[in-house]
């Protein structure tokens, strides 16, 4: 059961990386893989600030704000210099490794002493219930404070998503989200739509950067290598959420990326639990967005024939 | 007024595949003017109306919309001024989100959009009103995919959302090209509507020279790069579609004979 509740709280963290990747990739088509860079970023920037004294909470926003600025590089040198999205990703994401060392001062910066914000709802919950205090869920015994944390990066989530489904429905969305559509047709609606990329592949990487600054404090260290493979671990979020919620609109998407990720989350934690070696995650991982990626055109050749047969015989 | 001095544009100048798509246009036209481009592929009738409209700046010469230079423009930012029509139907919506989000994007057109709801139930409203006149049952489907409809209810949704907000120069380009007869007839009839109840100023490009002949007041024939006849009101009024048949011909002839006499020439002078 606790390693339910942790695997659904990673999931939850993990799920501002789906966000992320969810801007990026759905709404703009911009595959991005400045997100390996900037989730180890985000990480990097918040585990240095925290180790230097500051607020975790500052520290996130911070990470928030890094993740910006290398989403924005990326967006700049894509739009200005006309470099295709998926190098001038590749180029921003070489760049942060050497940033990446340069803040953290070396490869791997622990945080197990510090105070985070998960340490801060540890506190909370003993304040609240006791130390070592265990709760009930349906006949097992959880720690309180593993709860506590689940209901916090819950809310923190779910705050969110409530922003962007607001944002994406502004005006200012809506032409965001037009831009990924038919960049010609809001071009000719007067909307500035180097302007506008530049701006999504942005809000992208704060997110993702978010998710890295979350991860650090929760699994207690940044190392510089986290980044690595986490652009596939989000398109396969984003895409077992679409697959489990059929539907087109903005809330819908948003609410699946979630829900792909906790899913994703559980059930990579219930592969390893059967003994699957965690070397040959990421490959499966890989196999299973390459699968994901060409089903629907595989179901579509099938359907295809199928109705052919049907046709022949009735003929 | 549209005010255009002798624009010129080479594409890939320098190289084997060098165009002069546009070679010295010069061309006024009139607040309410509703003028047809025809020309042979080719001509430079499509560039003119890009070159307008912003898609690329101009080698040479100046634009000017209603007095403001616009030659150093983007596209966005003359969208401000210009509501536009592409020839593909696919170019002019956004597939993927429903009608009446369509319809909130164009009633932005080069205003500020800023972090207001998008879609308030007036404008749902407004929306009703907008399409019922089409007749083609939209007003129950507002929050349909645009992607769903058919090319001819595309095109009649984007001539209403280019011309939501009154633009000072309506630009379409062939706007009808990609459509069968029966659809193009009735998209024709209601550009023909929406331009006579504003009186919009309007550059239409078009192979048809039917509809040349049978819209607007003024019909301009291009020809490499150049504007090579330009007939208004009244001369416009006696042009029949043999008419202008009998201007292209020539034209062509022309061009035959050009290279001959350059040969000709050369013989005597080299």
């Amino acid at each position: 059961m606790s390693l339910l509740i942790g695997s659904t709280t990673i999931g939850l963290i993990l799920a501002f990386l789906a966000l992320g990747i969810f801007i990026s990739f759905r709404i703009f088509e911009f595959p991005d893989i400045t997100a390996e860079g900037s989730f180890t970023f985000g990480a990097a920037t918040a585990s240095a600030l925290i180790v230097a004294g500051v607020n975790p909470v500052i520290a996130i926003m911070a990470a928030f704000i890094a993740g910006m600025i290398a989403g924005a590089a990326t967006g700049i040198i894509h739009t200005r210099f006309n470099i295709n999205p998926l190098l001038s990703g590749i180029l921003v994401m070489t760049a942060l490794y050497s940033v990446n060392l340069h803040i953290m001062g070396k490869s791997n910066i622990p945080l197990l002493n510090e105070s985070t914000v998960f340490t801060w709802i540890e506190r909370f919950s003993e304040s609240v219930s006791g130390a070592d205090s265990k709760t009930m869920v349906i006949g097992w015994e959880v720690a309180t404070k593993d709860l506590w944390t689940l209901l916090f990066c819950f809310l923190a989530i779910l705050i969110f998503c409530l922003a962007l489904w607001w944002f994406f429905r502004t005006n200012l969305g809506t032409a965001m989200r037009a831009t990924g559509d038919n960049a010609q047709m809001i071009r000719a609606l007067g909307v500035n739509t180097k302007l506008l990329i530049i701006a999504g592949v942005a809000l992208s990487n704060g997110f993702i950067a978010l998710a890295g600054a979350m991860l650090a404090q929760y699994q207690g260290f940044a190392d510089v290598q986290m980044g690595l493979g986490m652009m596939v671990w989000g398109l396969a979020s984003v895409i077992i959420g679409e697959a489990i919620i059929n539907d087109n609109s903005v809330g819908y998407i948003i609410t699946g990326a979630v829900l792909g990720s906790v899913l994703f989350r559980l059930l990579v934690a219930i592969a390893l639990r059967w003994g699957l070696n965690p070397n040959d995650l990421k490959i499966i991982t890989a196999l299973f967005v390459f699968i994901a990626l060409i089903l629907p055109g595989l179901m579509k050749k099938y359907k295809k024939l199928t109705f052919k047969r049907k046709q022949n015989a009735v003929n | 007024m549209l005010l255009i001095e002798n624009i010129r544009k080479t594409f890939n100048a320098g190289t084997v595949n060098e165009v002069k798509a546009l070679q010295g246009v010069s061309l006024r036209i009139d607040n309410g003017d509703f003028v047809c481009v025809l020309g042979t592929n080719g001509s430079g009738k499509s560039t003119m109306l890009n070159a307008v409209a912003g898609t690329f700046l101009v080698d040479e010469g100046t634009i000017l919309l209603d007095g403001i230079d616009i030659t150093k423009w983007g596209e966005h930012k003359r969208a401000r001024y210009i509501g536009r029509v592409f020839q593909n139907p696919f170019s002019g919506t956004a597939p993927n989100m429903s009608i009446q989000e369509n319809l909130a994007l164009a009633v932005k057109r080069g205003k500020k959009r800023g972090l207001g709801w998008g879609l308030p139930r007036t404008l749902t409203q407004d929306f009703r009103k907008m399409v019922k006149p089409l007749q083609m049952g939209l007003e129950e489907r507002l929050e349909n995919p645009i992607g769903k409809l058919s090319g001819g209810q595309r095109q009649a949704l984007t001539l209403l959302m280019a011309t939501a907000l009154k633009p000072n120069l309506l630009l379409l380009d062939e706007h009808t090209a990609a459509l069968d007869p029966k659809t193009a007839a009735k998209v024709i009839d209601l550009t023909q509507k929406v331009i006579s109840k504003d009186h919009l100023t309007t550059l239409m490009v078009t192979h048809s020279m039917q509809q040349a002949v049978n819209l607007g007041n003024r019909i301009i024939m291009m020809h490499h790069g150049k504007i090579a006849y330009d007939f208004k009101d009244d001369d416009k009024k006696r042009l029949k579609v043999n008419d202008l048949l009998t201007l292209f011909d020539e034209l062509r002839q022309k061009d035959s004979i050009d290279p001959a006499v350059a040969v000709l020439l050369e013989s005597y002078y080299i």
